[in-house]
């Protein structure tokens, strides 16, 4: 029973990793209807930056935490216009093979300004050690200790969630909302008519990649914060866990990739408790195949008529 | 017009090419030497670290003013079997005579087959799967075998009786780390240690372990071996304190290298064994020199990959004295005599004394460490 409970819990630790990455996924695929795989090396990008800024220069981790998010928007923001904008009428598979061109560039620029060695990230946010309920939950060490010390709840992980959520609210408010949040959602249905109503699908589009980007550099923190190690290759597979996460949960549904964030690690974690740990990665992307058999739009996805 | 133009590009490029050597004192032997390995990508810590150990021990040997000045050649192989090959073309296009290469084990394999047919000198500073020298008489190795790591780790373990139950977390997509554990639990069973976990991940899923740990710590492992590098390896070291596992971790020289990574919390590697060749800290006088000699040049410290290109290097050096080769002896030659030197060959290097068998392993003595206040210290 313990053994399921921190098996569940592991697995919704490395789950609401996979889904704060997911969000950026789908909010740019949502939108701009094109899959951004250099997502996961930009969330490797913000790391490094705020690895940097508090590792080197000193500052304090919250101040590291916004510059690598400036960083990132301004990053996302130039790859953009770069090598997505020219883009615009060309086929999606052009631009996909663009995104991963990016995605290499990324990791070797990476390389070429932090070398190949890996960094090892240091502890950024920790709990204030307590004792509550007379001492039947206790935190120390950063991590929440429940029945009897036998089971064990990193802060981190709580961080990550408490994150993932308040994103996905405010970017749901945002799109819902506001009326940028309304031009996109015009982009996202029709590009051509949005701009005959007078939308500026350019600066929609531009503005997409920004949050996007702000978001990746939120989940590069959380994610070494998580898992501390660091090194160009970071991002790599974490992305395309959150691409599959993302295609679980309906790629274009900011709720749905949250959810699909968190399944996906749990069904990893149980598969590779129970079933062997040699299989992890083949639990995760069977996940992806099922779905795109079963349900290709994924558990919350909406089905789009395509008019002939 | 233009085909003569282009013929006179590559004309006076030849030309040039073929000056470069004179500038050099006329009586001075020029050894050039092959270097491959992953300089980018996924593994590129690893060609990086050889790249420069290698660069270190030929300016040593070229400012000393010796017979012989080394020339290295340096290629990327990124890592991947087929670039590897493209490298190895293009070092000996260059006019390399020998090969010091390459860095990892599965491009190992395929340009070693390629080197035994077209009789050229191999002699790699870390690749240690067997089958990289298994039936190639040209190729050699300055690392130790896996397999001869896995028997020395399990027959310290048993000697020092450091453990009544041992778990395994090993890496199961990687060759290096397959072929330490087969071996470690094989000489286990032999000596009667019982091994009560064993547990893996894949090269790609390396961030979260939590499943592996709980595998060891249920099983009640005192002991916790780690054939695996040392980046995973801080990772299971963190994650196992937040669980409060505290079992003696014990790595092989592969965690060499765990005090030096940035941001790593040493504190997390107190009591941490290791089984290595090569400790950066160790007070010996070459190591000292050559460690600090690297960290001028690079700003960092040298790992057990650069030691070995180290050695390599001076093997080479060494085995070209003795063999009487120049710089006119073509690689095919150079690979017959290298092959008739180096079983006779003993080098006192950074990574113990030295010696080789006709099949390419090495013979060297590795040193069980324990990690103390953030340093290596010897086990009694």
């Amino acid at each position: 029973m313990i053994s399921l409970l921190s098996t569940l819990l592991n697995g919704l630790s490395l789950g609401s990793v996979y889904a704060i990455i997911a969000l950026g996924y789908t909010m740019v695929y949502g939108i701009a209807k094109m899959l951004n795989f250099a997502h996961g090396d930009v969330i490797m990008v913000g790391a490094y930056i705020s690895f940097v800024a508090i590792f080197y220069w000193g500052l304090p981790p919250i101040l590291g935490f916004l510059l690598a998010m400036v960083v990132c928007t301004v990053l996302g923001i130039v790859i953009e216009s770069l090598a997505y904008k020219p883009l615009r009428q060309a086929t999606s598979l052009a631009v996909l093979i663009t995104a991963i061109g990016v995605s290499y560039l990324l990791q070797n620029s990476a390389q070429l300004i932090w070398g190949a060695n890996p960094k090892a990230f240091p502890a950024m946010f920790s709990l204030p050690d307590a004792s509550l309920f007379g001492g039947s939950v206790t935190i120390s060490n950063n991590t929440i200790s429940l029945l009897n010390d036998q089971l064990k709840i990193s802060g981190n992980m709580i961080l990550t969630i408490l994150a993932c959520v308040a994103i996905m609210v405010v970017l749901t408010l945002f799109i819902n909302k506001t009326k940028m949040g309304k031009a996109m959602r015009c982009v996202s249905e029709d590009k051509g008519a949005a701009e005959l109503m007078g939308v500026n699908v350019n600066l929609t589009i531009s503005l997409t990649f920004a949050i996007g980007s702000a978001l990746a550099a939120v989940a590069g923190v959380l994610l070494c914060a998580s898992y501390p190690s660091l090194q160009p290759t970071t991002g790599a597979m974490p992305g395309i866990k959150a691409f599959t996460a993302a295609v679980f949960g309906g790629i274009g549904s900011i709720p749905g990739a949250m959810i699909g964030g968190i399944l996906l690690g749990i069904i990893e974690k149980l598969g590779q408790t129970y079933v062997s740990d040699q299989l992890g990665d083949a639990f995760a992307f069977a996940v992806l195949i099922i779905v795109l058999l079963v349900k290709p739009t994924g558990l919350m996805g909406k089905k789009v008529h395509e008019k002939v | 017009m233009k085909i003569r133009k282009l013929f006179a590009a590559v004309l006076a490029l030849c030309l040039a090419a073929c000056m470069i050597p004179t500038a050099y004192a006329d009586d001075q032997i020029v050894i050039k030497v092959g270097v491959i390995g992953p300089m980018t990508g996924g593994a590129a810590v690893y060609g990086t670290a050889v790249a420069r150990g290698a660069q270190i021990a030929a300016n040593e040997i070229n400012a000393a003013g010796g017979p012989i000045r080394i020339e290295l050649d340096i290629q990327d192989d990124e890592h991947d079997p087929e670039k590897a090959i493209n490298a190895y073309s293009t070092v000996l296009d260059n006019g390399a005579q020998m090969i010091l290469g390459t860095v990892t084990t599965g491009p190992c394999l395929s340009v070693s087959a390629i080197a035994f047919e077209e009789r050229i000198f191999m002699l790699t500073p870390s690749a240690s799967a067997t089958g990289v020298t298994e039936g190639k008489d040209n190729v050699f190795q300055v690392c130790f075998t896996d397999p001869g790591q896995g028997i020395a780790a399990a027959d310290k373990i048993f000697e020092m009786n450091a453990a009544a139950k041992v778990g395994i977390i090993y890496n199961n997509a990687d060759a290096y780390s397959t072929g330490i554990k087969d071996a470690f639990v094989a000489q286990a069973a032999a000596l009667g240690l019982s091994v009560v976990a064993t547990s893996s991940f894949s090269a790609d899923s390396n961030t979260d372990f939590s499943v592996q740990i709980a595998a060891c710590k249920d099983a009640g492992a005192d002991l916790v071996f780690l054939p695996i590098y040392y980046t995973p390896a801080s990772l299971i070291l963190s994650q196992s304190n937040a669980i409060a596992y505290a079992p003696t971790f014990f790595g092989v020289d592969g965690m060499d290298g765990i005090l030096t990574l940035e941001g790593f919390d040493k504190t997390l590697a107190e009591g941490v064994m290791l089984l290595t060749p090569f400790a950066a800290s160790s007070q010996d006088a070459a190591t000292q020199s050559f460690v600090a000699a690297y960290a001028a040049e690079y700003g960092e410290e040298p790992n057990q990959f650069a030691a070995d290109a180290y050695d390599g290097i001076y093997a080479l050096y060494q085995a070209c004295q003795n063999a009487g080769i120049t710089s006119e002896t073509s690689a095919e030659e150079a690979c017959e005599l290298l092959i008739e030197q180096f079983p006779t060959l003993e080098i006192n290097g950074l990574t113990g004394k030295l010696s080789w068998n006709a099949t390419g392993a090495v013979t060297k003595d590795p040193t069980v460490y324990v990690i103390k206040d953030g340093a290596y210290a010897m086990v009694e």
